[in-house]
């Protein structure tokens, strides 16, 4: 059988799915959260909740502001000790409600039952409007509120639903796991999805290394309808949005244009679980599956934990914090970010935590650029990374936005792949930066 | 935990591919190629290839350390591709001292006058060469007749015109292609592809030529795009013109095998750092090679064209990359 897969560029790194057969396993409560009131893309939320309040399990704490805002819940039943900042995974200092945490009392009206809900009760209207309310975002790492992805603009068509299943990060396995054990509820969350946009047509793209979790899909979908699962080539970043959409329809977004425009939606299978939980169990997402693993990690785990609960915590659940620990990735190995430190708490879009011994933290030393147009072949946006790396030391900002610097998605082949050791993707970002502000500027003037 | 953790921005983790390995497999896949030029030549190939590339890897040593005083990085194997590359150029019987100058010339003008690897518009050999050629045309165009190590019968120190220096020749006596053919000295087509035949040190046998850049290939070091459109272009160019008057135009299979079109097409055309970098570019450039080696060849005054023609077209790299982007995604 021929696997689907993108054409333009791509790469294969070593697997290193150390954690794949490791079930997934619930981590008690600990004794303090820091629950970060900006853990989706957008507007930070606005915290509802003073200092010495009670707050029960499944509260809303925060509220969503602006169009772009989701809102956050308590992970745990306890006292807000202080509403103050924190440093969370991306370095800076941002605020965050501290809880002390109790023994668990959910919030009136969830479901904490095993049992599977399957009837899909909801109106299109009222799955939205209950994603929102339940602070459900993009899990795959974007953290993209989902329920604005679910606004289709008037005269727009969407055809299909994609469900991303492809975990193309090394390392990472908590989609895997999830698949395995919660595949069910995965395919409920597509149908309740599919409702929500009016669409017929789910596909659930999963990469050939897992073919437990296509067998174990492909069989649950009989009881479907419209859900089809289709086993992709593994190349790397098939799990980008716009590279999973080509693979499966063979369609292309447009440069600079949204997903949408080829008459898809793409959700994460952990964002399908979760609006499982939302719509079906009255569940704000509150938790989440999270991989801890890496050279330097003493074992290799799948946790459920609470958001909120630092990292270091997880890291002493999995045998403790390793002395030659030289670098601590949220994420995975090619698109994740470097931690300053172990404290920063877990949020909704941690999907992993990499554990790298010193020997690996550290790049090799950057030699000349040999155009070997490795990064071009690797690149697959059909960028040329050299390029644009050349430009933005030279604040050639006209030239890198005619060399389409914008497109690029971050995904690191071209680092990756370069024998000269050049960091590409550092250049690339900080001219995207600037670019973006430069299209900003002119778009208002 | 006491130390410091490492900051970085994305990707975290990298290729254990390295220039080193990559210069490696180029230095790797020309040895079939050496050992036969040593089988012909004996110890003068052995002098040519050795000098070459000491002198090379010297050149490069003594401008890092004492002129630019920065780093060394002559062990990243791209000097010794140069030497050897040069040495596959030029006779077997040239002088030792001219072989230096070549590779001064090659390392100090063509390639850390500009800042080095990478940084080179011209293929540092292909510039030594061309250099040594307009100096020294004598001794650069006397070519030593090959004397297999175990061959009993040839006598020594003879020297002859190489295949296509013996077709520029009979053009020039207005003899038929026929009359040239049978010229005792021109080597046939079996000679020819096992490297029986006068010429340079690395021009000598196809077969091998062909080995290591099958090896390259596998390595991923070269693309199929310049290989291919060169050869394609320069056969249909020669086909057609043989096909119009045989009697003047020697067939393409003699073009395809003779003087260093293999060693150009697959080893001196697909330098990195010289050739264009999208795909489209470089099937433009290899199309560019192919026209000007058979132009060359067939009106202009040297017999031999590969090495100008690839020469010409690294200018025009710069001006190819900025024309042919690649397939950009959602355009
Ligand atoms: S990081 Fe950007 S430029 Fe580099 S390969 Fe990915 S999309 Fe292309
Ligand atoms: S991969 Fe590295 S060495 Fe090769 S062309 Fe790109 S930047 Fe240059």
């Amino acid at each position: 059988m021929i696997l689907k897969t993108f054409k333009l560029g791509g790469v294969h790194p070593p697997e290193n799915k150390v954690s794949a057969g490791a079930a997934i396993q619930h981590l008690p409560l600990p004794d303090k959260l820091f629950v970060p009131l900006s853990q989706h893309l957008g507007t930070p939320a606005k915290a509802i909740v003073n200092r010495g309040d009670d707050v029960k399990t499944g509260q809303l704490i925060a509220k969503s502001v602006g169009f772009i805002s989701a809102n956050i819940h308590s992970p745990a039943t306890g006292k807000v000790a202080k509403i103050d900042q924190i440093i969370d995974q991306t370095g800076y200092k941002r605020t965050a409600v501290f809880i002390d945490t109790q023994e668990d009392v959910w919030e009136e009206g969830i479901d904490t039952s095993p049992d599977i809900e399957r009837t899909i009760k909801l109106s299109k209207e009222e799955i939205i409007q209950r994603i929102n309310d339940m602070g459900v975002v993009g899990m795959g790492g974007a953290t993209f509120p989902t329920h604005i992805k679910m606004m289709i603009p008037e005269g727009k068509q969407i055809q299909y639903l994609i469900i991303n299943g492809v975990e193309c990060e090394p390392y990472l396995t908590s989609d895997h796991i999830l698949m395995m054990e919660k595949g069910e509820e995965i395919l409920i969350g597509t149908s309740i999805l599919m409702k929500a946009l009016g669409v017929d047509k789910a596909m659930v793209g999963i990469e050939a290394n897992k073919p437990d979790a296509i067998a174990h899909l492909t069989k649950l979908t009989e009881k479907f309808q419209g859900i089809t699962v289709h086993a992709l080539k593994v190349k790397y970043p098939q799990g980008g949005e716009k590279q999973l959409i080509k693979a499966l329809t063979g369609r292309e977004v447009p440069s600079g244009k949204l997903p949408l425009e080829t008459g898809c939606v793409v959700d994460n299978v952990g964002t399908a679980y979760a609006v499982y939980e939302a719509v079906q169990k009255n569940k704000p997402l509150i938790q989440r599956v999270v991989t801890v693993t890496g050279n330097a990690a003493r074992k290799h785990a799948n946790f459920l934990v609470r958001v909120g609960t630092p990292i270091e915590y997880l890291i002493e659940h999995a045998g403790g914090m390793p002395a030659d620990l030289g670098k601590l990735i949220s994420g995975g190995p090619m698109m994740g970010k470097a931690l300053v430190s172990p404290e920063a708490p877990i949020t909704k879009g941690s999907s992993g935590l990499l554990l790298m011994p010193e020997t690996e933290a550290k790049r090799a030393p950057i030699k000349n650029c040999i155009r070997c147009a490795r990064c071009i072949s690797a690149c697959p946006m059909g960028l040329e990374p050299f390029l644009l790396a050349q430009l933005v030391p030279l604040d050639k900002w006209d030239d890198a936005e005619a060399n389409r610097i914008m497109d690029c998605i971050e995904c690191g082949s071209c680092h990756y792949i370069c024998p000269s050791g050049r960091p590409l993707l550092d250049f690339i970002r900080l001219g995207k930066d600037k670019v973006g502000k430069i299209i900003r500027t002119r778009v208002k003037q | 935990m006491n130390n410091l953790l490492t900051i970085s921005g994305s990707p975290h983790i990298h290729t254990t591919d390295s220039v080193r390995k990559i210069m490696y497999s180029v230095i790797f896949a020309m040895i079939p190629a050496m050992l036969v030029s040593v089988y012909f030549f004996g110890l003068d190939a052995v002098r040519i290839i050795g000098v070459s590339v000491v002198a090379c890897v010297a050149v490069e040593y003594l401008i890092q350390k004492y002129l630019l005083k920065g780093d060394v990085t002559i062990n990243d194997g791209s000097a010794v591709i140069t030497g050897v590359l040069l040495a596959f150029n030029v006779p077997a019987n040239l002088p030792t001292w001219i072989i230096i100058i070549g590779a001064i010339f090659a390392i100090a003008i063509a390639k850390m006058a500009f800042g080095g690897l990478g940084k080179n518009p011209f293929n540092p050999a292909l510039v030594g060469r061309v250099f040594l050629l307009i100096s020294f045309p004598a001794q650069m165009t006397t070519w030593p007749i090959p004397k297999p190590l175990f061959a009993k019968s040839v006598t020594d120190a003879l020297t002859g015109a190489t295949p296509l220096g013996l077709l520029k020749d009979g053009h020039l006596a207005n003899k038929t292609i026929d009359q040239i053919m049978s010229d005792p000295a021109m080597p046939d087509y079996i000679q020819q592809l096992v490297g029986f035949q006068t010429g340079s040190l690395g021009e000598m046998s196809a077969i091998a030529l062909l080995i290591g850049a099958a090896y390259m290939f596998y390595k991923k070091v070269i693309t199929w795009h310049i290989p291919v459109s060169y050869l394609l272009t320069a056969l249909l160019f020669a086909a057609i013109f043989w096909l119009i008057d045989p009697t003047y135009y020697a067939d393409p299979l003699f073009h395809l095998i003779t003087g260093g079109m293999i060693l150009g097409v697959f080893y001196m055309a697909t330098d990195m750092v010289t050739s264009p970098m999208s795909a489209k570019g470089q099937i433009i450039f290899g199309i560019g090679c192919g026209l000007l080696t058979m132009i060359i060849r067939f009106w202009g005054s040297y017999p031999e064209g590969v090495s100008f023609a690839i020469l010409i077209m690294n200018a025009f790299t710069p001006l190819i990359n900025k024309s042919f982007k690649p397939k950009r995604f959602g355009v």
